[in-house]
Formats: structure tokens, sequence, C-alpha cells
């Protein structure tokens, strides 16, 4: 067995909060649009 | 009052459909678990910051693409996404050893028997399923040699006997079996590590 990682099992750890709400707008602002190629487009809008 | 919890399915299901408080829940809800367990790996709270920002950032792009397919299974996705973006981290820094493609490399030595906290469980069982995947895509003869050693524990003296075959042909099968499983490996550009 590789032992990739410490083992620290009992960590109990939160993100900021504006991690959270920058994940919230990026949400928010991102429309994807499928084209007829099979491909994505994204599109970030404000 | 009694309230009641709407399932990942439900939220994920929503949000597809354009409920932007649908991921605000799944990300509340799932959020400690989620960081805690990216930061019990690098051990260093700005990095697993990115991480858990890029981990949602791929969340959020499967689901609007409407590629996200495993209904029900919202948790052990985004980890397995999370688990990866972790490696990911730790090849770029060379902060753990890479697989080399020896002959004395055994795939299933990267399965451990050892007690797993609930994360690395997760991440074993999807592991072990993808292996089982793999080993389904080998010739018939290797794929028969392999599952009998590894699943059913037989000897290859008793492989020999069962499959009509002289031992080392048996030994012959499980070596190009593993090559096999390994170029496979390549293939799919699968990362299997726990």
């Amino acid at each position: 067995m590789m032992k990739l990682y410490s083992e620290n099992a009992s960590v109990k750890e939160q993100p900021k909060q504006e991690t959270v709400q920058y994940l919230l707008s990026y949400s928010k602002q991102l429309r994807i649009v499928k084209t007829n190629k099979k491909q994505y487009i994204e599109l970030h809008l404000n | 009052m009694r309230s009641t919890k709407i399932s990942d399915a439900i939220l994920v299901s929503n949000y597809i459909n354009g409920s932007e408080r649908s991921l605000e829940v799944l990300i509340q809800r799932h959020q400690q678990r989620i960081f805690s367990f990216i930061f019990s790996k690098v051990l260093d709270r700005e990095i697993a910051e990115d991480i858990f920002q890029d981990t949602f950032i791929k969340v959020i792009k499967t689901l609007k693409k409407g590629n996200y397919n495993e209904e029900g299974k919202f948790l052990p996705w985004i980890m397995r996404i999370a688990h990866n973006l972790v490696i990911d981290y730790f090849r770029k820094n060379k902060r753990i050893p890479t697989f080399k493609n020896k002959d004395d490399f055994d795939i299933f030595s990267v399965i451990s028997d050892e007690k797993l906290n609930i994360e690395n469980e997760l991440i074993k069982n999807q592991i072990l399923n993808d292996v089982k995947e793999l080993v389904f895509e080998l010739p018939e003869d290797q794929k028969e040699v392999l599952l009998m050693r590894i699943y059913k524990d037989m000897s290859f003296k008793e492989i020999a006997e069962n499959t009509n075959v002289s031992i080392n042909t048996a030994l012959g099968r499980m070596r190009y079996a593993l090559i096999n499983l390994r170029k496979l490996i390549e293939k799919h550009k699968i990362i299997l590590v726990n």
C-alpha cells in the first residue's frame, strides 16, 4: 500500500465565507451554451 | 414544527433547472466535509481554499452542461473530484511518488485493507469499481485467470487445473492481464490511488 498522505481524519474545518460567496456569484454569472458541434461555450455574465 | 430535508438528488435537479438557491444549500450541507477532507490532505488553509473552489467550479460547470448522471450519489461524486484535484496538486508539486510501469508493479497494491475513514472508504469503493470495469475489458482468458487469482484467491495450481492449462500458461496469462490493465489505465487516464 502506498501511503500518499498523512492521516488526519478528525479535522473539521470550514471554507471562508468569501470563497462560498464567490462560488455562488460564479454560478449565477455562468451561462453554458451547447453548440451544434457538441462543444460548449461558457459565458460569464455580469 | 418538523422540517423536511430535501435530498441532494432533488437539489441537484432543481439547480440544473435554474434554482441557484439549491446550489447554496448543497454547498452549505457539504462544505465542512469536503473542505475538511481537502485540508486534511494538503494541511494548508489557502491551498485548501483554492482546491475547494476548483472542486465546486468543476461541479457547477458539469451540472450546467447537463453532464451529471450520478443521481443519488452527489457526495461521492464531489469527493472524487476533490480527491483528484488534491492528487493534481501533489503531482504538480512533486510531493508524492508516481506509479512507474515496471513489471513488478501490482495494480492491486494500491488497494488497502487498513481501517479507513469515510472519505477514504468512498474513494476506495470508486477505485474498486474502476478496477472491476477495467478487468472486464481484458481478453477472456486473461480475465478468467485474474478473477480467479485476485477475487477468488485461488492458487496458480488450482487455476491451471480449472482452466485446463499448465501452471506456466496460467502465470503467463496473469502477467499479460496485469500488463494490459496498466495499458487500460493509461488509455482511460484513470487515477488509482488512495
